[in-house]
């Protein structure tokens, strides 16, 4: 596919409100044409800044944003042609859904029969073919926010702007949802940058993530790398699961390094930013990395107290305390062979060094 | 489905229903118990007087208690020609003790209102009554002045027979009872109550008007603006509020009499000559200026509330839809207001309809509304009845307005906060 890997540009993008703070910073992010892509931050983090500067509700303070290759600053938001879909649906209240989706198809002089046949289309794609005349009062949360997102769509825009949509739902109407947006996206290929702090949200349904914080992109990588791969203590402390060792770099060759932790003992990691022995670090290690008991050969291999146990079912997660760490997190399977975890017992944990990301020290 | 409706049984086998009702009947006294001050003060201070009004309104009873054997006698009389002896006879045997009561005073009046020169032979009779002699009153009456013998005083007489009229809402729009029955104008230089009706509406409707079109704007800022101004903002607005309405309606004479400020102003620019000062107070300007800012908060106040709920996201949904920023107005933000537009103009109109104050003190005589002319009827010429008359058909107005309303927009429509 020819797709234009520079469809929307943010260009060195300042944003402050106040002049005293930068709520975003040195902004540069390329998306590309029919991409999924999130924006994924704790609240504050400016994530939504960025999505109402390209809608055009906001201004840059600095920098330029680019669509398709022209600069939009300076383009009021009923002429960028982006359609957009609110936290809370933002569905006119005194319309019936069809006049919710025609009012973009009306405002664009689009012909009755062209507008019906969108409508149509629509409606179908998110299947809610005969709901036309309902006030958005009478439908429930889920089905709101589909008319939402069928609205943003009619009138065909090359980008779809999601600010948070499917956070008022509840969780098993939310995930399904998110499967279905992600299948509409597929079928119709539009560019879709959506905005969540919901991570599980994220990695389900994006091409890539933009991990924001403190008003900076921290990581921008596809969902697999940003769990496997994170590039700093930020993004591996918020996506996921984390499990967290502060200590020294002591020594550092090609792929390892051995750290010394803070309570004397030394494990091998990989560095991934540590450059030289003296440096301070926070290794990060997923629990799912850790195994116990294992006959497999590993670099890393310690005794941990079990200090608590909470059953999941298919799993059982386990707090040791570890290396002077207590709230070390185990992810056990289910199975036979895992029988004897129980308060109080030592057992025996190992991981590669590998896996044990050697990151900068916040 | 089967035909019988079984009866729901609780657990303890006593019928649901009953069961229900035993449940809620404490929470039913306590309600009403706490209601009952409320309705109590309602029931005294309003459908009581209202009733009042009501009756005093149509109450034409004096007269007729007053001249019992006159309208007994006239009964038999069809009113074409002068009565016959027994009516003379009543007359004079009701008069004379009403005379004797010393009574009779009220008679002349009321028989004054209803034919001019009723006073005066009512007291000339009284003069020569003493020296009256039993029997052929007919004569002797008829020879106290010739208007005793003039068939109209005694049609008149008889058209306050009975017990309840509606002669004084006739008067209310200019109309009468004419001698053959039929109801007709008065004649054209005396129709000043259907000057004031049209006045009174007219100058309620643009004070609406002037209202709406200054508020919308205030009440959009103050539901947009960041707290720390609209707090500010709504200080503004709410700050004449709890100034006393005569304080504020002294100011704007001030502010708008010949030599005043605005005439100052309007002077130093150059805009009006010194010596030809446009007349701003005692005239219709006057009340449109003073009654508009003094209702302006009962405007704001509605509309606000409205537009406190209306998410600003709406709006930017409407842009982000590809309208103007004025097709998202006004397909979006404005029809979610008209609640509020209609509470607002609601209340101001009918607030404006039977406002007193403002216009007895700033209209003048061309600016003076129906409530002025009821409250000169209460206070100077003590005809209560037909004070009360007006009022009521002021309050019926209202209510007619209240029902189209409710028939265009519907009165759940209605948000005041």
């Amino acid at each position: 596919m020819p797709n234009n890997e520079q469809f929307v540009r943010f260009d060195k993008v300042d944003k402050s409100y106040d002049g005293k703070v930068l709520v975003v910073k040195d902004l540069n992010l390329d998306i590309a044409e029919g991409e999924f892509i999130t924006m994924l931050g704790p609240s504050g983090s400016g994530k939504t800044t960025c999505l109402m500067m390209l809608a055009g509700f906001e201004t840059p303070t600095n920098g330029e944003i680019y669509l398709d290759k022209n600069p939009i600053s300076n383009i009021p938001p009923h002429k960028r042609g982006i359609g957009m879909v609110f936290q809370n649906y933002a569905l006119f209240p005194h319309m019936t859904v069809y006049e919710n989706l025609a009012f973009p198809l009306r405002v664009r002089k689009v012909s009755k029969e062209d507008t019906d046949k969108k409508i149509d289309k629509a409606l179908s794609m998110v299947s809610l073919t005969g709901f036309e005349n309902r006030m958005p009062g009478q439908l429930s949360g889920g089905q709101q926010q589909r008319v939402a997102v069928a609205r943003a769509l009619v009138f065909d825009p090359a980008v779809v702007l999601m600010d948070e949509p499917l956070g008022a739902l509840d969780k098993n109407l939310r995930e399904s949802m998110q499967y279905e947006i992600k299948h509409i996206h597929e079928s119709i290929g539009v560019t879709v940058v959506y905005v969540t702090h919901d991570q599980g949200e994220a990695l389900t349904m994006s091409n890539r993530i933009a991990v924001f914080n403190d008003g900076k992109v921290q990581q921008l990588s596809s969902p697999d790398k940003l769990y496997e791969e994170p590039v700093n203590s930020f993004v591996a402390e918020f996506i996921g699961e984390n499990n967290r060792f502060s200590g020294q770099v002591t020594d550092v060759s090609k792929d390892k390094c051995k750290v010394k932790l803070d309570d004397g003992s030394e494990i091998l990691a990989n560095p991934i930013v540590v450059k030289s022995s003296g440096e301070k670090t926070i290794v990060s290690l997923r629990p799912e990395r850790a195994l116990i008991n294992t006959k497999e050969k590993m670099e890393n291999n310690f005794k941990g107290k079990i200090e608590e146990v909470i059953y999941h079912g298919d799993h059982t997660r386990v707090r040791l305390s570890l290396l002077g760490n207590k709230d070390f997190i185990l992810k056990v399977p289910n199975s036979s062979a895992n029988m004897d975890i129980k308060l109080g017992n030592q057992i025996n944990v190992s991981w590669n060094s590998f896996d044990a990301r050697a990151l900068d020290p916040k | 489905m089967s035909s019988e409706t079984q009866k729901i049984l609780t657990t303890d086998g006593i019928p649901l229903e009953e069961s229900l009702k035993k449940a809620e009947k404490k929470n039913k006294i306590k309600a009403f118990l706490l209601v009952c001050p409320l309705l109590l003060f309602l029931i005294i201070t309003y459908v009581f007087p209202i009733g009042d009004m009501l009756f005093r309104s149509v109450d034409d009873r004096m007269v007729t208690n007053m001249l019992p054997k006159t309208y007994k006698a006239m009964e038999q009389w069809d009113g074409k020609e002068l009565p016959p002896e027994e009516v003379f006879e009543g007359f004079y045997l009701d008069y004379k003790k009403l005379v004797e009561e010393k009574t009779f005073g009220k008679l002349a009046t009321q028989l004054n209102y209803e034919k001019n020169g009723f006073k005066s032979i009512l007291k000339k009779l009284k003069r020569k009554m003493k020296k009256f002699e039993e029997g052929n009153y007919k004569e002797q009456i008829m020879a106290v002045h010739s208007r005793w013998a003039n068939v109209e005083y005694w049609r008149a007489l008889k058209r306050r027979a009975p017990a309840y009229s509606y002669s004084k809402y006739l008067k209310g729009v200019d109309m009468y009872e004419n001698e053959d029955g039929k109801i007709v104008q008065v004649s054209e230089d005396r129709r000043i109550h259907k000057i004031l009706w049209v006045r009174t509406v007219e100058v309620a409707f643009f004070v609406t008007v002037f209202c709406f079109l200054m508020a919308y704007p205030i009440a959009h800022l103050l539901a947009t603006l960041p707290m720390k101004y609209s707090n500010l903002l709504m200080i503004c607005v709410l700050l004449p509020f709890w100034t006393s309405l005569l304080v504020r309606t002294a100011s704007w004479m001030i502010l708008l009499q010949q030599q005043g400020i605005v005439n100052d102003f309007f002077v130093w620019i150059g805009l009006v000559a010194d010596d030809n000062r446009p007349e701003m107070m005692y005239n219709k300007v006057g009340t449109y200026v003073a009654m508009t800012q003094i209702l302006l908060p009962f405007m704001v106040l509605p509309l606000y509330s409205v537009m406190k709920t209306i998410s600003p996201s709406l709006m930017r949904a409407g842009k982000s839809l590809g309208g103007t920023p004025f097709v998202a107005f006004w397909k979006v933000y404005f029809p979610l207001t008209i609640p509020g537009i209609g509470a607002g103009c609601l209340l101001v109109f009918i607030l404006a309809i039977g406002y007193y104050i403002t216009p007895a003190l700033v209209g003048g005589a061309s600016g003076t509304l129906i409530s002025n002319h009821i409250a000169f009827h209460m206070k100077s010429t003590l005809d209560w009845s037909f004070a009360s008359a007006m009022g009521l058909m002021l309050l019926s107005g209202v209510l007619a307005i209240y029902w189209v309303y409710n028939k265009l927009v519907g009165v759940d429509n209605i948000k005041l906060g």
